[in-house]
């Protein structure tokens, strides 16, 4: 029995560390499907992290912290977009400018708000999410598995992540195309950065996404650029990190495993994980080209 | 030229930035330089950023011209300075001229290996070096953090530190630039430093490794029909980015604290990034460049103290911007070009 609650736990544990891996990748998966490199996510989601809790906070509502997450995501998506579409900035060293930018730019704000340079001010029990983001996640896998590869539209965003030339040839903008796929990357990065600071934590704080923006990306190498697959991936990630939290202070054979032994094991596990023996990982042909 | 452009919009517009925290971007700008050069004792803090912004920049640049991004200087710098601590705090016994030598070889060799392993993943499992580098990171902060806490914690400090190497471990009676700026961390590293940039400057533009390691970072199908193995020069590449970022142990545990203290560094191998970048990866545009980041730095440290809403991560939104105002420069060559056509 008691075997049972341990493994419905771990389970449970597992799914909820995994929301916001799950809302990042699929926003990558956008963004890359369209043939435009996003190592931004990491900033995109500490963004929505940030507004999700201080809309959060300053309305009395989740709800509300959602949105702003979405609307402070679409933003600097469109930054995003602009320098590496308009400018033809050079994509990955935009991309780590803009997290760079964002981990300047929040304590700038905060100090501003709240006269202090680290977190927020944290929500009441009843203001934060139970369960929806996780369903929504689901939600999102199953609604860009539709999109991406049953309708017209999605389709655009896999030409032009494939072959521009073609999708230009039948008369559609590849630079729309791919301005409307980062900016909805940045906003459902966003949204996973908001699970972060509105459903698993009570409020911002520094860095607390610890990576996830880069495991997102792995976890969409790890699948293939396929949304179910990279979903799976985001499960295994976040069971890494759901077991490392449950194993801290465990002893085995008498002797206390040390604790940053344990916290590092989702970065051990990511690399095994990209070290590949997942067979051959092909990326979209136009991705990172101008 | 337009580096230099990119770097003062980037400038001009995170000072404008702080009008919407009250302040006048003028009178930030007066503390900025103020704060970076106003004594020999802020040069001195200035001059010791620089050493290691140096070292991270040569690293981020290797890399840049094998066609690797290299984000993983934090991490392979981490491992050097701890390596380097832990032999100079085990082996108390070794005499003089071997000690400093045998610690910072061991430290260069650890993060050469991290770097190696980043290589190696890229080159033969094809991993995204960017991301790999990311994950080594945390790992190597980790593998820190756990044995400077448990295997030689620092008896008498209640701080997160290494214990103190032997004192023939650090160079400090035979250091010239320390005596120029007494009290402050600056030390003969600096000049170690420049040397180093000479050197690597030697090494790409005349040797043949040097020459294919830059081959295969402009047109990879052109080296390798040219001959030259890919792999070797990846895998050879990051292991070098490793090594120059594992000198920051030179500058940092033999030169200066003697000792690793966790949150030493301000994030060295992200700005190096940035130096790497501000310099178009040249080794002797980084000298310069990474005395500018520098700069930046220990001026915005004293933004604190000096402004009421603005704090020392103020540096990460200039450097950020000056990133962005020089990645976005190859937009204003193209339209010339254009109109020049046009």
């Amino acid at each position: 029995m008691e075997t049972m609650t341990w493994i419905l736990s771990l389970t449970l544990a597992t799914l909820r560390l995994a929301t916001p891996l799950v809302f990042a990748s699929m926003g990558g998966l956008m963004s890359e499907r369209s043939g435009v490199v996003n190592v931004a996510l990491e900033g995109f989601m500490l963004i929505g992290a940030f507004a999700g809790a201080i809309a959060g906070q300053y309305f009395a509502s989740a709800w509300m912290g959602w949105g702003f997450a979405l609307l402070a995501g679409l933003a600097i998506g469109a930054v995003y977009a602009f320098f590496v579409i308009e400018l033809k900035a050079d994509q990955i060293i935009t991309g780590m400018a803009v997290n760079l930018f964002v981990m300047g730019f929040i304590p700038f704000v905060t100090k501003i708000l709240f006269s202090s340079t680290g977190s927020t001010p944290a929500l009441l029990v009843e203001d934060r999410f139970t369960f929806e983001p996780l369903l929504m996640a689901g939600l999102l896998v199953a609604a860009i598995s539709f999109w991406m590869f049953r309708t017209r539209s999605g389709l655009w965003i896999l030409f032009a992540g494939e072959n521009p030339e073609a999708l230009t040839a039948s008369g559609v903008s590849v630079r729309k195309v791919r301005w409307s796929a980062v900016t909805l990357s940045g906003a459902f990065a966003a949204m996973g950065g908001a699970s972060l600071s509105l459903f698993l934590a009570s409020s911002y704080s520094p860095m607390m996404t610890g990576g996830r923006g880069f495991m997102a990306l792995a976890a969409l190498i790890f699948g293939k650029w396929k949304p179910v697959p990279a979903f799976a991936a985001c499960l295994l990630f976040a069971f890494a990190d759901a077991v490392q939290i449950r194993l801290q202070g465990v002893q085995i054979g008498g002797v206390e495993i040390p604790v940053q032994f344990v916290q590092i094991l989702p970065y051990i596990v990511t690399v095994i994980a990209l070290a590949g023996f997942i067979g051959k990982s092909r990326a979209p042909k136009a991705l990172g080209h101008q | 030229m337009k580096r230099v452009f990119g770097f003062f919009l980037g400038l001009t517009l995170a000072l404008l930035l702080t009008l919407f925290a009250g302040e006048n971007p003028w009178n930030v700008f007066m503390i900025l330089v103020r704060s970076a050069f106003g004594s020999m004792y802020d040069l001195g803090l200035t001059l010791s950023y620089t050493t290691p912004l140096i070292f991270c920049g040569l690293s981020v640049a290797i890399g840049f011209h094998a066609g690797l991004f290299n984000i993983g200087a934090e991490g392979q710098l981490t491992m050097a300075v701890v390596t380097t601590a832990a032999i100079g705090v085990l082996f108390p016994q070794i005499p003089f001229p071997l000690a400093p030598v045998i610690a910072l070889l061991a430290g260069l060799v650890a993060a050469g290996l991290w770097g190696w392993i980043a290589g190696w993943l890229r080159a033969v499992r094809g991993s995204h070096e960017v991301i790999i580098t990311i994950m080594m990171n945390f790992i190597a902060a980790g593998l820190a953090s756990w044995f400077t806490l448990k295997i030689i914690p620092n008896p008498e400090s209640q701080n997160p530190e290494t214990a103190m190497v032997a004192p023939q471990y650090m160079f400090k009676d035979y250091d010239l630039i320390a005596r120029l700026f007494p009290d402050t961390p600056a030390n003969a590293s600096l000049g170690f430093a420049v040397v180093l940039a000479v050197l690597m400057w030697i090494f790409l533009w005349k040797t043949t490794w040097g020459f294919e390691l830059r081959a295969v970072g402009s047109n990879p199908e052109a080296a390798h029909r040219a001959g030259i193995s890919e792999k070797k020069v990846r895998i050879l590449a990051m292991t070098l980015a490793g090594v120059m970022a594992g000198f920051v142990a030179l500058s940092e545990v033999l030169g200066s604290a003697g000792q690793y203290r966790i949150g030493f560094s301000p994030d060295y191998g992200f700005i190096g990034i940035a130096v790497a970048l501000l310099a178009s990866n040249n080794p002797l545009g980084i000298i310069v460049a990474a005395f500018l980041m520098g700069a930046l730095h220990k001026g915005a440290s004293d933004l604190d103290l000096e402004t009421t809403t603005i704090t020392r991560d103020f540096s990460r939104i200039i450097q950020a911007l000056v990133i962005l105002g020089v990645v976005a420069q190859g937009y204003w060559e193209w339209i010339k070009i254009k109109r020049r056509k046009g």
